[in-house]
């Protein structure tokens, strides 16, 4: 690997990063803005225009309080615990194609950190590793209610991956690849996989709301049973970075959701654009620009399934424990295989009969 | 019997179907929430817009002067007795030859000060008083306090301006309502509530 490259790279990972922080520092705003749309309010509008600045005068807040460690608390793990949840949240969004590529200077430079040929698998083993920060930090606080929430976050998490798990192999089945950037290219146009699993997107989206420790299923940190969950004995900015861990979370999930179910930064229309902007700007801005409109779609995309997640959140109330369970293991993991099934005799079956039909 | 043609019959029996996929019952919360999330907010955005709070509101206290603008307190002390929570306190003068356009009655309040941290805006002082001195008026707050000598006001922020007198013209929401809609229609015009030093 040359050195452009490598700094090419690195800026790439850089500013993945950055958007990230800033897209999930921004996701608190929205939070408090749209629950207070929601409940016929105003929300936060003092600091700053529209309360633009209160993510800064939140952190600045939560900086300033009193880094507080019990005196029973496992220190180390205490203390490794937000940095655990805060790591794993980050890492996800490494892989995550946000548009097609750049050109200049004969350089092709792909817009997405790390282009790996198991990118999704990659997800999902950062994203089961995210529910370590939660267990670690709930255990080291050496208090009940911490502990009862982690062990709540583990086993939901555990229970919830399976299905997800089972949601994405009818993707992979059509797919027949695990490279997040394959599976984009593949929904070229409005070619979307939405489309062909319905019941699939169902099954994956009620799932990552419970990866995400989001209402509905937001058990580990139910205030009405368990005080504060497993950040109860957490103060100061060590209970804002598991906070801002689930709201990169939230980001991370969105941006996969629209990168396996609605085509990434595909849209329908796309071709004709690129070739209206190549003739008009030529073939390397044409495709700088292209690419960039592309980037925008995905980002509009990414922002409404965040705006879902808020909008959900306001409006179920919270799933008791054993439905939650029901549901994860009696209903949306034989759904899922249900789904294998179906996509497997469609893919056997009907994709021959109707390309023979459609050529 | 029946109270209203709301209630509902709590029933234990199994749910439908279309009822356990849970989908169309979060879709229909869906469009409520999204409605409230586009409607007119009801917030009124308070330092900035302030609302009328009927023409009985009890605010802060002013010591009335009569129309040819001599204070009408006598220092009779009626409205520190009455008072519950012990606010107000004076010292009483006799009146000077030469004073009779200032003080109505022979003898007046040289201090008069309403502790507005004991004050509770309960308006007896208003009801004791014998010669309609001291009134809570219906337009003005006490303002927030910055420091501890604000909180005691004197007669420099109590006794009525004369460029611009207190009247109470509406005693009811209804008469209110019709002062409002003259007042709308320029048929009378209203001083401006002079401002809080």
């Amino acid at each position: 690997m040359d050195l452009i490259e490598f700094s090419i790279k690195t800026a790439t990972i850089f500013v993945v990063f950055v958007l990230t922080l800033l897209i999930a520092m921004y996701s608190t705003w929205a939070e408090r803005k749209v629950a207070g749309f929601i409940q016929d309010r105003m929300g936060p509008n003092r600091a700053g225009p529209g309360g633009l600045l209160q993510p800064l005068a939140d952190a600045g807040k939560m900086f300033f309080k009193e880094d507080f460690i019990p005196a029973l608390a496992n220190k180390w793990l205490f203390i490794a615990g937000p940095c655990l949840a805060m790591l794993t949240a980050l890492l996800a969004s490494a892989v995550i194609p946000f548009g097609s590529t750049f050109r200049f200077d004969g350089h092709e430079v792909n817009l997405q950190g790390v282009e790996s040929n198991i990118g999704i698998l990659y997800v999902f083993g950062v994203v089961a590793l995210g529910v370590y920060g939660i267990m670690v930090g709930g255990w080291a606080s050496n208090n009940k209610f911490s502990l009862l929430g982690a062990i709540r976050a583990a086993s939901q998490n555990i229970s919830y991956e399976v299905a997800m798990g089972l949601s994405l192999i009818a993707i992979l089945m059509m797919s027949s690849s695990l490279s997040l950037g394959e599976i984009v290219s593949q929904q070229h146009g409005g070619n979307w996989n939405i489309f062909y699993q319905p019941l699939g997107f169902i099954i994956f989206i009620t799932c990552s709301f419970a990866e995400c420790n989001r209402v509905p299923f937001d058990l580990p940190e139910c205030e009405t049973e368990l005080v504060g969950g497993y950040h109860t004995e957490y103060g100061s900015m060590k209970l804002g970075f598991y906070l801002f861990a689930e709201y990169i979370n939230m980001f991370v999930s969105s941006a996969i959701i629209s990168v396996l179910y609605f085509g990434g930064y595909n849209y329908p229309g796309m071709d004709w654009v690129y070739t209206q902007l190549t003739d008009a700007l030529g073939t390397q801005t044409g495709h700088n620009v292209a690419t960039l409109i592309g980037t925008a779609v995905f980002f509009g995309k990414t922002l409404f399934f965040i705006f879902f997640y808020m909008w959900v959140r306001w409006t179920i109330p919270r799933f008791r424990y054993d439905q939650l369970m029901n549901l994860g293991w009696k209903k949306l993991i034989p759904l899922a295989i249900f789904n294998i099934i179906i996509t497997g005799a469609a893919v056997l079956f009907l994709k021959p009969v109707i390309t023979a039909w459609l050529n | 019997m029946q109270l209203t043609n709301r209630s509902k019959q709590v029933s234990n029996k199994e749910m439908t179907l279309m009822e356990r996929a849970y989908l169309p019952a979060i879709a229909t919360g869906l469009a409520i929430t999204i409605k409230h999330f586009f409607a007119k907010k009801v917030t009124i955005q308070y330092p900035e817009v302030k609302r009328y709070l009927g023409p009985v509101f009890r605010g802060r206290h002013i010591l009335k002067r009569d129309e040819e603008g001599r204070e009408r307190c006598t220092a009779c002390g009626l409205c520190a007795v009455a008072c519950p929570a012990e606010a107000i306190s004076m010292i009483a003068a006799e009146r000077e030859k030469g004073e009779e356009n200032l003080y109505r009655e022979e003898k007046y309040a040289a201090v008069y000060e309403v502790n507005m941290l004991r004050c509770i805006f309960c308006g007896l002082c208003e009801e004791a008083c014998p010669k309609q001195a001291v009134y809570l008026r219906h337009d003005e707050f006490i303002p927030v306090f910055a420091d501890r000598d604000q909180v005691i006001w004197g007669k420099d922020l109590l006794v009525e301006d004369m460029n611009n007198r207190y009247t109470r013209e509406a005693w009811t929401k209804e008469e209110a309502r019709v002062l409002d809609l003259k007042r709308a229609s320029g048929e009378i015009s209203n001083v401006v509530p002079r401002a809080i030093p």
